[in-house]
């Protein structure tokens, strides 16, 4: 999944743990490490959100501008997401335009909010066939300790729903808060030794061969879906990890973001 | 510096700027040491309203092979902004602004990193600006210095960075937005703690008197800046603020604890290949929507430095402080050693 290395002597030991019923750090296999949320953290954003998983650290911010809609879609706004991994926040991140695994991740989290039809794209337009809102998700990787995808999806929704659509004087757009509908959440999950683990650490990561990332909407139908990494899964693996990915996801959605309310 | 200066009020009727600052005073300033797990030092700090992540990572290996000094550490630096940082969303990726900014913020620290005791290795420093409103480069010369310390790189002295400015005709210190935006004059500068200026910059207009004033006000500036970086590493490693006021004398041989774990960080995990690549677009825009045509007074001042430090007379608190964290104790003779051992290793 990553280009860094790990020992031998830890991925026999986490594989072990893994046998037993353990892991390296003592939580249960469905268990997160402690979650922090803060949203409005970037006062020259449209919206913004902090997160931590564990070590891992995100940062979300939405920042809007006004476009030509595609022509295909003339009465609708726009949603562009973006990741960056940021040097800073790994050894083995670099500089530059973004990689695969960047592209990968960015998109999974752009398709459960495009396909959970989380923002009613219909209110984001200004001027059919002329103007519409476009809403840039711009996500920073700023500490990779395991997990960054589920942490960009918390923050990406949790952001979206401190955004307010600012009055435009030009074309008599009035401020609306962004119009969300539904508040898609991701859960990834990975095989360790024959187990299904929640949130994984980094070592954890390095450890298993593949992931599956669900995307999981407020009525717990699947938004988006994705495998990553070489080893396949059988149809009952991927059957246990959907019910334990609703089941996760609602519990990330009613503890971290549901109450979010917007600044004002 | 925008010329559009009609109007816009810089003092209040008290002589008071627009955020209440005297014009000797800076904006608030706190600095977090150690936030980021997986760097080797990293410091976030904010000053105003600019909020400013810096890593160091290394001394490690260099990538591609062909950067690599023989004789010295190479020092990369990089400034880069958050597209949600600034009002207008900025373009991810390399600007020509940053390009610049990268270069100078680089050789304000090259002179001071004691780069002769990593040969064939590169000391890495990525600052991200999550927030920007003016000033960004002198922020992020000071996340990076803190993040150097808390990253155990042996240095002369910590680099503190402020900026000077002329508003409404009057030199101010550490400008703020609108001082930025529509001020005649814009000069930052990266200085150590016995006074070697290793960045300055300047954008605007100033006579000879206006200029003698703004070194001299952005002198006390950077001192100012100096002392909060410095409380906030004593804070952080433990030491109290009695030892850091007696200087010069007590604090050479406080650090002889813990030595043990001098050994154990030894990870140098790099792979992948460094392609140093740029995007193409060379979108000129400022932060601030002011011109980023700044005079390069590229002070290359550094590298005649005596590299030996232990033969140095004047070492103040601070440059042993920065030793801190690598040396936990040791002898600056015997870190040095060491030091070599491990970029040797790393090399191989």
């Amino acid at each position: 999944m990553s280009d860094e290395v790990i020992s031998i002597l830890k991925r026999d030991r986490i594989h072990n743990l893994a046998i037993e019923g353990k892991r390296s750090d003592g939580r249960a296999f469905d268990e997160f490490r402690s979650i922090t949320l803060k949203t409005n953290v970037i006062q020259k954003a449209e919206g913004s959100a902090y997160v931590e998983f564990g070590d891992t650290k995100v940062i979300v911010g939405i920042k809007l501008q006004k476009a030509e809609p595609f022509s295909d879609s003339p009465g609708l706004g726009i949603i562009m997401t973006g990741m960056e991994l940021n040097p800073i926040a790994s050894p083995s991140f670099e500089a530059g335009p973004p990689r695969e695994n960047a592209i990968e991740m960015s998109r999974i989290v752009d398709r459960g909010i495009r396909e959970s039809k989380a923002i009613d794209l219909e209110k984001l337009c200004i001027k059919e066939g002329e103007l519409v809102w476009m809403i840039f998700i711009d996500i920073s990787i700023l500490n990779d300790a395991g997990n960054i995808l589920d942490a960009s999806c918390l923050a990406a929704i949790a952001a979206l729903k401190t955004t307010v659509i600012p009055d435009d004087e030009e074309t008599g757009f009035k401020s609306i808060p962004m119009p969300i509908q539904d508040l898609p959440v991701g859960v990834t999950l990975v095989d360790v030794g024959g187990n299904i683990i929640v949130d994984p650490t980094l070592d954890e990561e390095l450890v298993c061969q593949s992931r599956v990332s669900i995307i999981v909407n407020e009525n717990g139908e699947i938004s988006g879906m994705q495998k990553g990494g070489s080893e396949p899964f059988t149809f009952d693996e991927i059957y246990d990890m959907y019910e334990l990915a609703v089941e996760k996801c609602n519990y990330l959605r009613e503890t971290f973001i549901r109450d979010i309310a917007l600044l004002d | 510096m925008s010329s559009t200066q009609e109007r816009v009020e810089f003092f209040d009727k008290n002589g008071l700027r627009t955020d209440g600052r005297k014009f000797d005073e800076i904006r608030p300033m706190s600095i977090k040491i150690g936030v980021l797990s997986r760097a080797d030092g990293s410091c976030y700090l904010e000053w105003g309203a600019n909020k400013i992540l810096a890593a160091v990572y290394g001394p490690r290996e260099v990538h591609p092979r062909r950067l690599q000094k023989a004789d010295r550490a190479i020092v990369r630096y990089r400034y880069n902004m958050q597209s949600f940082s600034v009002e207008d969303r900025a373009r991810p990726g390399t600007s020509r602004r940053s390009v610049e900014i990268s270069k100078v913020s680089r050789e304000a620290f090259e002179s001071v990193i004691l780069t002769e005791l990593y040969p064939g290795s590169v000391i890495d420093i990525f600052v991200e600006v999550l927030q920007a409103d003016a000033g960004t480069r002198t922020a992020a010369i000071n996340a990076a210095s803190v993040a150097l310390v808390d990253a155990g790189i042996p240095m002369k002295s910590i680099v503190s960075s402020c900026a000077v400015g002329k508003v409404g005709g009057k030199i101010v210190l550490d400008l703020n937005k609108i001082e930025d935006n529509f001020g005649e004059a814009d000069l930052p500068v990266a200085m150590t703690q016995d006074g070697d200026v290793t960045l300055i910059q300047m954008d605007g207009n100033l006579t000879a008197d206006e200029f003698k004033e703004a070194l001299k006000l952005v002198e006390t500036g950077c001192r100012t800046v100096h002392k909060i970086q410095k409380k906030a590493l004593m804070e952080k490693f433990g030491i109290s603020d009695e030892s850091a006021n007696e200087e010069e004398d007590e604090m050479s041989d406080d650090f002889d604890e813990d030595e043990e774990d001098e050994a154990s960080d030894f990870d140098d995990e790099d792979d992948g290949e460094n392609e140093d690549e740029m995007s193409d677009d060379f979108d000129d825009e400022d932060e601030d929507g002011a011109s980023d045509d700044f005079d390069d007074d590229d002070e290359d001042d550094g590298e005649a430095e005596d590299t030996d430090e232990s033969s140095k007379s004047n070492k103040s608190a601070d440059s042993k402080l920065s030793n801190v964290k690598t040396k936990r104790g040791a002898s600056k003779r015997r870190t040095k050693n060491s030091k070599n051992n491990r970029s040797q290793n790393g090399s191989d």
